[in-house]
């Protein structure tokens, strides 16, 4: 789980996956009015609001879980993992559900949007001066038409030892 | 068959499959060490179960085989096509001998001897080209004994069935076919049984040819429905029947079974739900049916997973019984629990330490018989596996009352290995010493047997099981044996659960740490009292130490959901000998659940062993008593020491009674053993007859007398009495007391005997003088005959000696144990002998044992047979007590160690006996 710890070159090379392959498709949510995008790929569900298992005593990112079709998943705030204030209750939110080892994690998001395929030009590193906490979890930018959006790396996500040495 | 070896045919069945795909890749890829080395693994483990199992034949083969792969690995050997094909040669007589294994559950007899020879000429490199032989086909198995009994002089077609059958003669040179069969015909009146004689591979003969049909084949075939060669190959070649029995299914599959299993669940819930609200439906009929199938189907597909802990066990007796052997010991191996269930792969992973740990009580620590003896033990030792759920977790416990861990040697070897100072092992506990066992290359054993002491021990095993999540504790007593604790996790077992609700949240608490449930409320005998804010509960007179789950889990009030009033449900829960209650806001329902790991990033939280999908679909955390005791503070992990000292403390706490008390006659409190009150009954005294004198109640169809406790006492004509009732067998005697008090749990310290007859004694209970009633004094005076004579007379002398009293009828322990107390004897009451030993083994002392002689299981003769030989009581005098008390009954009490007999109802004598018994010993000492 040291991701983030990687060397650049090591980071540059995931980074060249994406460049590879040339268009891409993302599923883009909105977090706080930021536009977002987890690679269609990863993710395995969107879900509505759901009845959420408060998890005493757990790490305040993880909102509690949830049963998906017989399994239990993970509700991680990505609000909160990404240093935002809560979500207003009167907003139900969405959720994205991600595989990561086997197990499986709902993001909540405030919305999902649609699929986006998106080309390697707009493709843009995360720029030096980005909040550290928004790099850690980011592998780069897409220029999109008159917004910004942030690609998520699902396993640095969800790698909580780092908030806690952090 | 036997589990065993239909386990070893369908294992080895499968390795022979693989093998033989593996061997005609290794031709074609000689260079792939990987490839060699998985098929000499194979190899090797057929050598080792056969011989495990006691297949020498077989294991002849393989060990011969063994010896060229081994060559081939070493590059000792090239690999070439013929030596390939001596080892696939090997392997059809390996499944050519397990099928007749399968069939007759024997190996057949005779040997593979020019096969093994060539086998170890190829090993030894001197097998050139391909000898003319080599194409022969390998020999089946020689037809065993049940073959060759059932063997009739076989027709032509028969036979010829039988040679078309014989396995894979692809390239008989020297005999074609016909000229074989004819060849049999020739010889076919002999009896076939002949000891198959050559055993000649090199040359095909007909006569051994015939022999070697596999029983199966031969019966076939004398049973007339040969019909002719086709059915003859076919049997020949069918798959072994046990290997189809079974399947192999990876565990996957099962998992996304069980998962759309849970879903069909509460699909079927919500559709049920639907039903109810329904007055008529048409689709009540085909959901019930649907409901039952889903249950029947959940059921089995839970099934799947499980399995009793017995599988893991199923090879233990027979490998302690050649250990047993061969180290010269004699050990007797128990097995408690056996079908405690438990994952399959969980049970996988512990088969392995739990065979290690076995061995290593059998070998290291059960001494050899004469030690044993010289240590005042059996001569034969005991390993005992336990295997029991506790706490949401399964406990394996392996005890042995061998010699107990050296400490010193511990200590020393330590040292030597550089693990610790001597200073550092100085301010060590005993404990912690033990602890470094589980050091990686540590051994004790003086001597390396071939059984343990390589070195790699107990490391493993902890690594083993800490794997899956288990834990694993040693206890040890210095020439009293040692006890291995593993505690292993239930992922994905099956628990029935309680859930609860708190501060709007639900929890499943494991049901089998529940011990019971208490509310408490204002209104109720139950309230939560605080000692500097911390909640306790007084439970039948015992504080109970609270931990309120909402602070624990640090949970607020959402939306304030208000308290409802002032009730609280508490939860007693037991966690090994520490009890505490849990307080919850409201209970539910119990529930069946699965029990599903955390994920990854929530394991650090010790207070949930997991978490859960109820039926109606909600994920439900569940809570580990045992992380929420270790939070709060009272349970250390590893004090076993401590723990052991707790057991004992609760068994000195057992000398508690409970006391009834109750007023009558004067003033003063009275109270009885509350154990030999039978029953509490309000008598109706307008039913009450006198007869012979005495005043009567019918009672359940017999007469009661009733006894009142002041002689003066006259009872009244109408209104309601309270009556205490003593039972004994079929007899009962009603006490007339005036008012019931209370009932308190006290040890009972009779510190005034009394003057008065019916009076035991004076104590302090419940902060209280009061009068200890005789029971067995009013008992005499309902029936004369209860005890035969009986007058009190305490004997009140300066001595508290401790009397063990060894009885199995609770009556009488009551009963005694007052009255054996009121004469000064410090009184600890078994039901036992059994457990009279045990208190031995636990070292405690007596000066004088009283025991019963009629017992169940281990009587009081075999008792004082088993004390006066080689315990650690065998100067302790013993008293036996029995209701027959002739001669004879006295003759045999003395030859098996008694010292005195009394007869059971006389008690002045048993007192006068004791007394007796005790001064003589003082005399003698």
């Amino acid at each position: 789980m040291s991701n983030a710890t990687l060397p650049s070159t090591v980071r540059k090379s995931r980074g060249d996956d994406l460049v590879v392959s040339g268009n891409q498709d993302f599923v883009t949510m909105t977090i706080a009015d930021q536009m977002f995008g987890i690679p269609v790929l990863q993710v395995q569900d969107v879900l509505g609001h759901q009845r959420i298992t408060r998890i005493p005593l757990a790490p305040p990112e993880v909102a509690g879980s949830l049963n998906l079709r017989g399994r239990i998943v993970t509700a991680i705030d990505v609000r909160l993992r990404l240093g935002l204030t809560g979500r207003p209750k009167d907003k139900p939110g969405m959720s994205i559900v991600v595989d990561l080892r086997g197990e499986l994690y709902s993001l909540m998001v405030d919305s999902v949007g649609e699929v986006l395929s998106l080309t390697k030009e707009d493709f843009e590193r995360n720029p030096a001066t980005l909040d550290p906490r928004w790099r850690e979890v980011s592998t780069g930018i897409y220029r999109l038409n008159g917004q910004l959006m942030v690609v998520l790396d699902v396993p640095r996500l969800l790698n909580f030892t780092t908030i806690e040495t952090a | 068959m036997d589990d065993l070896l239909s386990e070893f045919l369908t294992e080895t069945n499968e390795n022979l499959s693989v093998l033989d795909v593996e061997l005609v890749r290794l031709e074609q890829n000689p260079n792939n060490p990987e490839l060699l080395s998985n098929i000499f693994r194979l190899v090797h483990t057929i050598k080792g179960t056969c011989g495990f199992l006691g297949l020498p034949r077989l294991e002849k083969v393989a060990h011969a085989s063994e010896n060229v792969l081994g060559k081939f690995r070493d590059g000792e050997l090239t690999i070439n096509p013929e030596a390939v094909s001596l080892i696939l040669q090997a392997l059809d007589t390996i499944k050519s001998l397990l099928a007749v294994l399968e069939a007759t559950e024997a190996e057949p007899p005779g040997d593979d001897l020019p096969l093994i020879e060539r086998l170890n000429l190829c090993a030894e490199g001197k097998l050139g080209g391909p000898a003319p032989a080599a194409a022969a086909p390998p020999p089946p198995a020689t037809a065993p004994a049940v073959a060759a009994a059932d063997s009739r002089p076989a027709t032509l077609d028969e036979l010829e069935a039988l040679w078309n059958s014989i396995p894979g003669p692809n390239d008989p040179p020297a005999a074609p076919a016909v000229p074989a069969s004819t060849a049999v015909v020739a010889r076919a009146p002999e009896p076939v049984e002949e000891p198959a004689p050559s055993q000649d591979l090199v040359v095909p003969d007909a006569e051994p040819a015939a022999a070697k049909v596999p029983a199966a084949v031969a019966q076939a075939a004398s049973g007339g429905n040969a019909g002719g060669a086709d059915a003859g190959a076919e049997a020949a070649t069918k798959e072994s029947a046990v290997a189809a029995q079974t399947i192999r299914v990876n565990v996957d599959l099962l998992e996304n079974l069980m998962t759309m299993v849970s879903e069909l669940v509460l699909t079927r819930n919500q559709l049920l739900q639907i039903l109810r609200s329904q007055k008529e439906s048409e689709f009540a009929a085909p959901l019930q049916r649907l409901n039952h199938v889903t249950s029947e189907l959940q059921e089995g597909v839970m099934k799947t997973r499980m399995q009793p802990i017995g599988n893991a066990w199923a090879k233990l007796p027979r490998l302690v019984r050649d250990l047993a052997h061969e180290l010269n010991k004699k050990i007797d191996l128990q097995m408690l629990g056996a079908d405690t269930e438990l994952d399959r792969q969980v049970l996988e992973l512990i088969k392995d330490p739990l065979t290690h740990m076995v061995r290593n009580s059998a070998d290291h620590g059960l001494e050899i018989p004469a030690e044993r003896l010289k240590a005042g033990k059996s001569e034969t030792g005991r390993v005992t596996l336990n295997a029991y759920h506790e706490g949401g977790h399964i406990i394996i416990e392996i005890q042995d009352d061998g010699k107990g861990l050296a400490i010193d040697k511990i200590k020393q070897k330590a040292i030597q290995n550089g693990m610790a100072s001597e200073i550092e092992l100085a301010s060590m506990t005993d404990q912690q010493i033990i602890q470094f066992i589980m050091k990686p290359g540590f051994s004790t054993a003086a001597k390396v047997t071939n059984v343990s002491g390589r070195g790699v021990g107990m490391d493993v095993v902890k690594t083993n099981i800490e794997k899956i999540g288990g834990t694993i504790e040693i206890k040890s007593a210095q020439g009293k044996g040692s006890t291995f604790v593993i505690k292993i996790p239930l992922t994905l077992a099956i628990v029935s659960a309680l859930i609860v609700e708190c501060a709007g949240e639900r929890f499943a608490i494991p049901q089998i740490s529940v011990v019971e449930l208490v509310r408490a409320a204002a209104d109720s005998e139950h309230t939560i009292e605080r000692l500097k804010g911390t909640p306790v509960l007084r439970l039948r007179n015992r504080l109970l130490p609270l931990v309120s789950l909402q602070e624990l889990l640090r949970l607020d009030d959402r939306e304030g959901v208000a308290k409802t009033e002032d009730e609280t449900f508490i939860v007693v829960t037991q966690v090994g000998t520490y009890t505490f209650g849990i307080m919850v806001d409201r209970v539910f329902d119990t529930e069946e659940i699965v029990v599903k790991p955390v994920a990854p990033i929530l394991r650090h939280i010790e207070m949930f062993s997991g978490n859960t999908i109820l039926g109606d679909g909600s994920v439900i955390m569940i809570l580990d008593p045992n992380g929420i005791a270790s939070a709060t503070g009272e349970m250390a992990m590893g004090e076993a020491a401590g723990k052991e000292a707790a057991a004992v403390q609760t068994q000195r706490k057992e000398d508690k009674m409970a006391l009834l008390l109750f007023r009558a006659g004067d003033t003063s409190p009275k109270a009885v053993p509350l154990s030999l009150v039978a029953r509490l009954e309000d008598v109706d005294l307008a039913t009450v007859e006198l007869s012979n004198g005495l005043p009567m109640v019918q009672y359940r169809g017999k007469l009661m007398p009733l006894v009142p406790i002041d002689p003066n006492f006259s009872l009244g004509k109408e209104g309601r009495q309270p009556v205490l009732v003593f039972a004994d067998g079929d007899r009962s005697m009603g006490l007339i007391v005036e008012e019931i008090v209370d009932i308190v749990e006290e040890k009972l310290n009779v510190q005034l005997a009394a003057e008065r007859p019916g009076l035991m004694g004076s104590a302090i209970i419940a902060g209280k003088a009061t009068e200890v009633i005789d029971a067995g004094f009013f008992l005499t005076q309902a029936y004369k005959d209860w005890f035969g004579s009986a007058s009190t007379e305490a004997f009140d002398e300066e001595k508290l000696q401790r009397v063990l009293l060894v009885d199995d009828s609770p009556f009488f322990r009551n009963l005694l144990t007052p009255l054996l107390s009121v004469a000064g004897y410090d009184v600890t009451a078994v039901e036992n002998a059994n457990d009279a030993m045990a208190l031995c083994e636990a070292g405690e002392d007596f000066d004088v044992i009283v025991s019963d002689i009629e017992m169940p299981g281990m009587s009081g003769f075999d008792f004082a047979e088993a004390v006066r030989h080689g315990s650690r009581w065998q100067r302790v005098p013993m008293v036996a007590l029995s209701s027959h008390a002739s001669a004879r009954d006295l003759d045999r009490g003395r030859i098996a160690g008694f010292n005195d007999y009394v007869a059971k109802f006389d008690r002045d004598a048993l007192l006068f006996a004791l007394q007796q018994t005790l001064t003589e010993q003082k005399g003698a000492a």
